[in-house]
């Protein structure tokens, strides 16, 4: 059995889910393959190459690969995957656009966001928005999978696997990048920090997440959001946690101002701690709550990051 | 132009669902019912179109038991021309999905199919992107944006780290995320005018395709429950457990 991870990286950074999703691959159990597609992507490989368990990184460094394009790297994988009992990767924008599309080339079903290896070829995953746990048994021969990273723990970087250049080329021609915006922080990575300090609508306006986002520095933790903070404009739409949003699974999640909709929860309720401040004892962010205090997040949020 | 748009029939998004005491699936004996929130943003997004100019046809589409046929009412009411039952009372993976929904793109050749990115049943977030593999098409999933220019669309497409443009020829898949837009009600002069809106009721067997599935489910639980916590007193006292109990500060 041999298992072919795919990389999510920008390029010159190889992202933290990775590690993530080689634990996965190692719980399945095989040689594992690490591939790196995209352009002038030598840092990403030089990462990978490091990540424990990996005995080979195979490099497609093309310029039809720069932006991920689900077409040409989708591609790429029915080509090259074929060879593998396994292709994983990390349940992210990227894994989630070009995943379904390989599957779809290679006529093999997708197995989404696994949060458990129950074999090489039984998984569990979430559905109805983390209400229900499913164990599925793939009978496919290549079984195409996207892995939650908050469910396995990253595997340490002390490997040291060859790298292999790739030359392959696929540019189908049918989509292009145009542009990015994209939200410059210092904070940590949402789905890989330890603290998330995240404001709901209660938080009311863009200016008043300024108490969201001190909280979150005193802890050097992320900020996230609800669907409703982010719908009204308080903050940009990667922070937003749950069942369509981000799934994190930190130490510590704070949530204020939020009400605990089943589709938020879906994203967070898996931390290790959760507290909960708002002002209505009802709301049913208290049910999954360790710590809820029932208190007014104007004042109550302050005086946290004053005290800790 | 051409747009269709497969729609999706699944337990109603405010439904807290329950798993079955035999573990073979969740329960939705007597749970209401309703279109997969992410399928009426793209029937609306279609609308939109239409009544731009852009589009010049609606088709909606879907796969499931005759009750789905519900779901199609409303995609008409909403603004779809007419639509197509793909009748079955089997589960639908989402290979089989994209599988017949190819069959249709082949007989309909629209230039747009736009889509829900996920269901919120199996949250798959697979079947837009299965589809454009199978027809060859270019696809724009999670889209935030779309402005259809000739042969071609800009989509603003919602990922990791904020927003991405690109551009992709038609015709192309395009999958809608929750910000694309605000769905509309339908009023109830379309309810009643879409009951006599065409729809054509078809069976997988037609597109010749078998429903069967290589993804088998062994059983269904519920998640593990979180211990319930306490409520605390005071700000100083949340500091105190933060620091001495869970010490996670
Ligand atoms: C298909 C679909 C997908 C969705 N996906 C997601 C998702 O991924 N993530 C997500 O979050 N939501 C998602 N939602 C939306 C979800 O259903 C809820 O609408 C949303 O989570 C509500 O956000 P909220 O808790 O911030 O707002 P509200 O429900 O309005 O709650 C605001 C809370 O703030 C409290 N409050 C107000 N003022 C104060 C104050 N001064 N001090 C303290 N507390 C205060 C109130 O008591 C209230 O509990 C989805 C919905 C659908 C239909
Ligand atoms: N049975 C179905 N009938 C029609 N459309 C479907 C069906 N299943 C999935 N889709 C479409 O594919 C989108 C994503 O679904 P999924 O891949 O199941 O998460 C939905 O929002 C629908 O637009």
């Amino acid at each position: 059995m041999s298992i072919l991870v795919v990389a999510d990286h920008h390029n010159s950074e190889l992202t933290p889910v990775t590690a993530n999703v080689v634990a996965a691959a190692k719980e399945i159990g095989g040689d594992i393959h690490l591939l790196v597609a995209g352009e002038n992507c030598q840092a990403a490989a030089e990462a990978a190459a490091k990540l424990e368990g990996v005995s080979k990184v195979l490099v497609a460094d093309n310029a039809a690969y720069g932006h991920q394009l689900a077409e040409n790297v989708a591609a790429l994988l029915a080509e090259i995957g074929k060879d593998y009992s396994h292709l994983l990767t990390g349940a992210t924008a990227v894994g989630k656009n070009v995943f379904p599309r390989a599957a779809a080339l290679l006529d093999v079903d997708q197995i989404s966001e696994i949060i458990s290896v129950e074999s090489a070829d039984t998984f569990q995953r979430p559905i109805y928005a983390g209400n229900a746990i499913a164990t599925v048994q793939s009978e496919d021969a290549v079984k195409v999978i996207t892995v939650r990273g908050t469910s396995f723990d990253p595997v340490a970087e002390t490997g040291s696997a060859e790298i292999e250049a790739l030359d392959k080329a696929t540019d189908a021609g049918l989509s292009s990048h145009v542009s990015e915006e994209l939200a410059a922080s210092d904070r940590p990575e949402l789905t890989a920090a330890g603290v998330v300090v995240s404001g709901g609508r209660g938080v009311g306006s863009e200016e008043g997440f300024d108490i969201i986002y001190k909280l979150a520095d005193k802890l050097g933790g992320a900020v996230g959001a609800s669907r409703a903070a982010v719908d009204a404009g308080y903050v940009p739409n990667d922070l937003q946690v749950g069942q369509t949003g981000k799934i994190v699974a930190p130490q510590l999640y704070i949530a204020a101002g939020i009400s605990g909709a089943i589709q938020h929860l879906a994203g967070m309720k898996d931390s290790k701690v959760i507290v909960a401040i708002n002002k209505d004892e009802e709301a049913p962010i208290f049910q999954v709550a360790d710590y809820g205090l029932v208190a007014d997040l104007f004042e109550a949020v302050p005086e946290l990051e004053g005290k800790l | 132009m051409k747009v269709l748009v497969p729609v999706k029939r699944v337990v109603d998004y405010n439904v807290k669902v329950r798993v079955k005491a035999d573990q073979s699936d969740v329960d939705l004996a007597n749970v209401k019912m309703s279109m997969n929130p992410f399928c009426e943003i793209a029937v609306e997004e279609a609308v939109r179109l239409k009544e731009k100019g852009v589009a010049s046809e609606i088709v909606a589409v879907t796969i499931g038991p005759k009750t789905a046929q519900e779901q199609l009412r409303t995609a008409m009411a909403l603004g779809a021309d007419r639509s197509i039952l793909i009748e079955t009372d089997e589960k639908v993976d989402s290979l089989t999905a994209a599988k017949l929904l190819a069959k249709v793109v082949e007989e309909e050749e629209p230039q747009v199919v736009m889509m829900g990115k996920q269901s919120i049943d199996t949250d798959n977030n697979q079947t837009p992107q299965m589809l454009a593999a199978l027809a060859g098409f270019a696809q724009a999933t999670f889209a935030s944006e779309v402005t259809i220019d000739g042969d071609k669309a800009q989509v603003k497409r919602e990922i990791d780290g904020g927003l991405q443009t690109i551009e992709v020829k038609l015709p192309a898949v395009i999958s809608a995320d929750l910000r694309l837009n605000e769905p509309r009600y339908a009023k109830l002069p379309n309810i009643m005018k879409a009951k006599k809106k065409p729809l054509d009721s078809k069976t997988p067997a037609d597109y010749g395709v078998e429903v069967a599935s290589k993804l088998k489910t062994l059983k269904v639980e519920p998640p593990a429950e979180r211990s319930a916590g306490i409520k605390v007193g005071s700000v100083d006292e949340l500091v105190d457990k933060l620091k001495n109990e869970a010490k996670v500060v």
